[in-house]
C-alpha cells in the first residue's frame, strides 16, 4: 500500500520515472524529452535559490496581493444553521483567480531560461488571462490556446487577454474545450520548444508541470494556515476544506500545507463538475470511477471509452470541463486522504444564488460547485465544525451564462 | 535467428540503391473498406506500410493526420477494426511489412500483452508508440522483441548524444529520425542538407549496419528526392491530405493516393 510520506512535500513524492504511485509520468514525444528535462533541472535549481524565492515572494505580495482575505460567511452560516462556513477569497488575487500563482512562477522561470515567448492553455480563460498579465509584466510575448466553445462562453476573460497583448489561438478540434486547448498547446510547444516556454494551466501534464503548478498554488494554504491560527488561536479540531476540482491546481494549493494533519481533524473535499443533471456526460473522473488512462502526458483517472478514446465532457463551468484530473488528486483519492464528489450544473447555479443572496461575494461557476457541497453538508454538522471553501474565482467572467440561466 | 520482414524490406531497397519508401495512412480513413483498398494499391510501390490507429487526443500530430484520425473515429473505427484491416491486408500476396503507429493509451486499454498477441496474430511487424519514449519503453520494447515485433525507437534533433547512445543500444532493426522540431505535417523548416548532416552523425553513432534509420516529418513529393542517401523516407501527412482532398472533390482516394505513392517512388528510385 502506498502512503503519503510525512517528511516530504507531496509534489516530491514521485519515483524516478515521475510517478506518484500509478499516476503521472512523462508520456511525451521524444522531441519534448529534452525541454522537459531542462525545465525540471532549472526548477529544482531555482526552488533552492534564495534570490528566486525572494523574487517570487515579492511579486506574490506586491503584485498578486498576498494574503488574500479569509472571512466568515456569517449570514450563510446563520441561514444554514450548522457548521460555520468560511471562505478563503482567492478571487481577490490580482486578475481574479488562483491561476495567477502558476502564471507568475512560469513567467519568472521563463525569464531565467532566457525565453522570449510563453504559451499556455486555458478553459475558463483565467489561466490565459493570468499568463497574459504575467507575460506583460515580465516582458514575454504570449500566445494562449483556447477552445472555440470556451472563447464564446468566457468572453470577458478573452477581452482581458487581448488587452494584455496576448494572441488567442482558437482551437476547433474535438469538443473545442480545455482538453483540445491543452493538446494544441503541447503540439505548438513540440514545434517551438527551443524559443518558447510552455505553461500548463493546472496540475496536469508531464510530471514537471504538475510539480511547478502545485508548488505555485501552495501559496494559498501557506497564507491560510497562518490566518486560521490567528483567527482561532490553533488549528480547529474539526475542519473541512472544500474546493472545486478541474485539473486540481486550486484544490491542491489549498490543501498542501495541511497534508500531514490527520484526516479526521482536517478533511479534504474535492468537488468535480457533475455536468447537467439530465446529461450522462460529466467532468468528474474521480467521483464516477473512471479508469486509469493517459492524457496529456500523464497517467490519471480519465473519462474514456473502452478503446481508450478520451470522452467528451459537459459542464456549465469551462474551468472544470476537463476529462482528466491531476495525478496528485488520483493519488490522494487512492490513499484516501481526500474525498471527491460532484455537483451538477443546477446545484452549482443554486449555490451561486444562495451565496450571492446572503453574502457580499461573487464566486464564479467553478467555486460555486464547492459551495454546493458546503451548503449540502453544513446543516448536518455541529457548530464547532469549520468549513472553509476556496472561493478561487470571480463570476465576472460568467456574467453571460448567469444572465442566461438565472436572468441576472 | 530469422531475419525480420522489416529488415528484408530495407535489404531489398539497398540492393536497388535507393531508400525504402514508408507510407503512413490512418486505419479506417476514410472507411474501413477504403483504407484497406488504399493499402492494397500502395503496396505496389511502398516498401513498408505504417498504419496509424487513430486517437482523439494526439499530442504530436499536426492538422492533416488529426483530420484523418477524426474522420476514421467518426466512422466508428475501433481497435478491433484496425486489427481486422491489417489481417485482411496481409492476406494480399503483395502486402508489405506493417508498422502500427499510435498513442500508448490505446495499447494500455487493450492490454499490453493482449495487444501484442493480437499484433502477432494478424501479422504486424513493427510498432511506433509516439508518447512512450525511452526509458519508459524498455519493458514494452522487450515484450515486442519476444513477440518478434520490431519496436521502433524515435530520435529527435533535441535528443542529446548521450541519450541517443542509450536509445540506440535499446533499439531493434529500425530507428526513426524526426527531421525537425515539429508535429507531423508541417513544412520542412530545416534544409535537407542540414537534416542529412544530423542524419550522418547519427548513422555514425549507430555503427551497426543492420540497424536502419529512416527520416520522417515534413517529407513530401517536393523534397523526397533530397533524401536519397538515407535508409528510408516516411511520407504521411501528404498522403492523408490527398485523401482529404479526394473526398472533398468527390474523387476516388484509392486511385489518387496510389498515383501519389507511385510518383514518390519514382522520385527516389
Ligand atoms: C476560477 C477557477 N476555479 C477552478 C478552476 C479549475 O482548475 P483547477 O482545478 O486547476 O483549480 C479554474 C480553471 O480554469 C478556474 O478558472
Amino acid at each position: 500500500m502506498i502512503k503519503i510520506k510525512k517528511n516530504k512535500l507531496l509534489i516530491d513524492q514521485h519515483d524516478k520515472n515521475g510517478f506518484w504511485g500509478k499516476f503521472g509520468g512523462n508520456f511525451i514525444p521524444e522531441t519534448l524529452k529534452k525541454p522537459v528535462e531542462d525545465l525540471a533541472i532549472l526548477f529544482e535549481k531555482l526552488r533552492k535559490d534564495k534570490k528566486f524565492i525572494r523574487e517570487r515572494d515579492y511579486y506574490f505580495k506586491n503584485w498578486v496581493g498576498s494574503p488574500t482575505p479569509f472571512v466568515k460567511l456569517e449570514n450563510l452560516t446563520a441561514h444554514l444553521g450548522g457548521a460555520q462556513i468560511w471562505a478563503k477569497v482567492v478571487s481577490e488575487a490580482n486578475g481574479g483567480a488562483h491561476k495567477i500563482y502558476n502564471a507568475t512562477v512560469h513567467s519568472l522561470i521563463a525569464k531565467r531560461a532566457g525565453k522570449k515567448y510563453i504559451v499556455g492553455d486555458t478553459g475558463a480563460g483565467y489561466a490565459g488571462k493570468m499568463l497574459s498579465m504575467a507575460a506583460k509584466k515580465f516582458g514575454l510575448k504570449c500566445k494562449i490556446f483556447m477552445g472555440a466553445k470556451d472563447i464564446k462562453r468566457q468572453k470577458p476573460n478573452c477581452d482581458a487577454m487581448r488587452k494584455n497583448g496576448a494572441e488567442i489561438v482558437p482551437v476547433y478540434t474535438g469538443s473545442q474545450t480545455l482538453v483540445d486547448a491543452v493538446s494544441e498547446c503541447m503540439r505548438y510547444w513540440v514545434s517551438n520548444c527551443l524559443t518558447t516556454s510552455m505553461c500548463v494551466g493546472s496540475t496536469v501534464g508531464p510530471n514537471i508541470f504538475v510539480k511547478i503548478c502545485g508548488w505555485s498554488t501552495s501559496q494559498i494554504s501557506r497564507e491560510l494556515i497562518l490566518q486560521i491560527k490567528e483567527e482561532f488561536g490553533e488549528i480547529p479540531k474539526k475542519l473541512k476544506l472544500i474546493n472545486c476540482v478541474g485539473g486540481g491546481s486550486s484544490s491542491f494549493g489549498f490543501w498542501n500545507e495541511f497534508m500531514h494533519y490527520n484526516k479526521k481533524q482536517i478533511e479534504f473535499i474535492g468537488v468535480e463538475a457533475g455536468g447537467p443533471k439530465k446529461s450522462k456526460r460529466h467532468a468528474a473522473p474521480l467521483t464516477y470511477g473512471s479508469k486509469i488512462g493517459i492524457l496529456h502526458g500523464a497517467a490519471q483517472y480519465v473519462n474514456q471509452n473502452t478503446d481508450g478514446q478520451i470522452e467528451e465532457t459537459e459542464s456549465i463551468s469551462a474551468g472544470l470541463d476537463y476529462p482528466g484530473v491531476s495525478p496528485l488528486h488520483c493519488f490522494l483519492k487512492d490513499v484516501k486522504r481526500a474525498r471527491y464528489t460532484a455537483a451538477t450544473d443546477e446545484e452549482a447555479l443554486k449555490a451561486y444564488q444562495l451565496v450571492t443572496k446572503y453574502e457580499n461575494l461573487n464566486p464564479s461557476l467553478e467555486p460555486s460547485h464547492a459551495f454546493a457541497e458546503a451548503i449540502k453538508i453544513a446543516p448536518k454538522l455541529s457548530k464547532d465544525t469549520i468549513i472553509i471553501v476556496n472561493s478561487c474565482g470571480d463570476a465576472q467572467k460568467d456574467r453571460d451564462i448567469l444572465r442566461k440561466r438565472l436572468g441576472k | 535467428m530469422t531475419i525480420s520482414p522489416i529488415s528484408l524490406a530495407f535489404e531489398k531497397s539497398k540492393k536497388e540503391r535507393r531508400p525504402a519508401l514508408l507510407t503512413y495512412t490512418v486505419a479506417g480513413d476514410n472507411t474501413k473498406k477504403k483504407s484497406l483498398e488504399i493499402l492494397n494499391s500502395i503496396s505496389n510501390y511502398a516498401d513498408i506500410c505504417e498504419i496509424g490507429f487513430p486517437h482523439n487526443t494526439p499530442i504530436a500530430d499536426g492538422g492533416q493526420i488529426q483530420t484523418a484520425s477524426y474522420r476514421a473515429i467518426k466512422n466508428g473505427i475501433k481497435m478491433r477494426d484496425v486489427f481486422q484491416i491489417v489481417k485482411e491486408f496481409k492476406k494480399n500476396k503483395n502486402a508489405k511489412p506493417v508498422i502500427l503507429m499510435g498513442y500508448y493509451n490505446m495499447i494500455c486499454q487493450y492490454g499490453q500483452n493482449k495487444f501484442l498477441k493480437k499484433c502477432k496474430q494478424v501479422g504486424v511487424n513493427g510498432l511506433i508508440v509516439v508518447d512512450l519514449p525511452w526509458p519508459d519503453n524498455i519493458n514494452f520494447a522487450k515484450k515486442c522483441r519476444k513477440n518478434s515485433i520490431s519496436f521502433v525507437q524515435l530520435l529527435s534533433p533535441t535528443t542529446s548524444k548521450a541519450r541517443m547512445k542509450k536509445i540506440i543500444s535499446n533499439s531493434h532493426d529500425m530507428l526513426y529520425y524526426i527531421s525537425m522540431l515539429s508535429t507531423t505535417g508541417e513544412k520542412l523548416k530545416v534544409s535537407p542538407r542540414n537534416i542529412l548532416k544530423n542524419y550522418v552523425k547519427i548513422k555514425k553513432i549507430i555503427k551497426n549496419r543492420k540497424k536502419n534509420l529512416v527520416i520522417g516529418f515534413g517529407i513530401t513529393s517536393k523534397n523526397i528526392s533530397s533524401f536519397k542517401s538515407s535508409d528510408g523516407c516516411v511520407v504521411g501527412s501528404e498522403i492523408c491530405k490527398k485523401i482529404s482532398k479526394s473526398i472533398k472533390n468527390r474523387q476516388n482516394p484509392v486511385t489518387n493516393v496510389s498515383n501519389m505513392v507511385k510518383s514518390l517512388k519514382s522520385k527516389i528510385a
